[in-house]
């Protein structure tokens, strides 16, 4: 398992640790910062984490993966700091014998990984700034 | 006891660290949200609130004390 909170993600990485001879499909999933919420144009964003626990469930989400997939490998990488419209900002990848696998195995990553690690993201627009989720 | 603090709850309360007093009378997670809504109405207005002891999540009824690292989690956004 390849798990690590970065200021950039390195795409290459992250190919690199999952490439694998006996693994038939390679599966990355790459978050990007947008440009716009709601209409509204954002102009970067900042992510802050609780590095100790969010290295912690990512690892427990990666562990998660593998106990339902049948994976050769895993990377769970996140960005944080200020990032600019367009720049990677997480990955998510596996690699598996089968394409199956690895298309669900990354779907289930990713959502897991918004929903539990203690990462958090503010969208500063031209007029404000706000921390995304806060409020219902 | 120590509680460290990210995102929109140092926002809240100015702090990225708060200590509860040991007079507050907070032994459980539980007691610990009831007194930070008390001392601070803006945390009642969050979508959820967390708690992580010694980095993991911990349940309403879990007894928390000052050897521990206590920290609250306002609603993730990572991705």
């Amino acid at each position: 398992m390849l798990i690590k909170l970065v200021d950039h993600i390195d795409l290459n990485e992250a190919y690199a640790h999952l490439n694998s001879p006996d693994a038939g499909a390679v599966n990355l999933f790459v978050g990007t910062v947008r440009n716009q919420t709601k209409g509204k144009e954002v102009l970067r964003l900042d992510f802050e984490a609780y590095d100790a626990m969010a290295l912690r469930q990512m690892e427990h989400v990666a562990s998660l993966a593998m106990q339902k997939w049948p994976l050769a490998k895993v990377a769970v990488i996140h960005a944080v700091g200020a990032k600019e419209p367009g720049t990677p900002v997480v990955v998510v990848g596996v690699s598996s014998a089968h394409r199956d696998a690895s298309f669900e195995a990354c779907r289930f990553l990713i959502d897991e990984l918004k929903k539990t690690v203690p990462i958090w993201k503010k969208e500063y627009f031209e007029d404000n700034s706000v921390w995304v989720n806060a409020h219902p | 006891m120590n509680i460290l603090l990210f995102g929109i709850t140092r926002d809240i309360t100015g702090h990225s660290k708060l200590t509860v007093p040991a007079n507050a009378g907070v032994s459980t997670v539980k007691e610990l949200k009831s007194w930070l809504g008390q001392q601070y109405p803006a945390m009642q207005t969050l979508s959820s609130l967390a708690v992580a002891v010694d980095s993991e999540y911990a349940e309403d009824d879990d007894a928390i004390h000052a050897g521990q690292e206590i920290a609250l989690i306002p609603p993730v956004s990572g991705g």
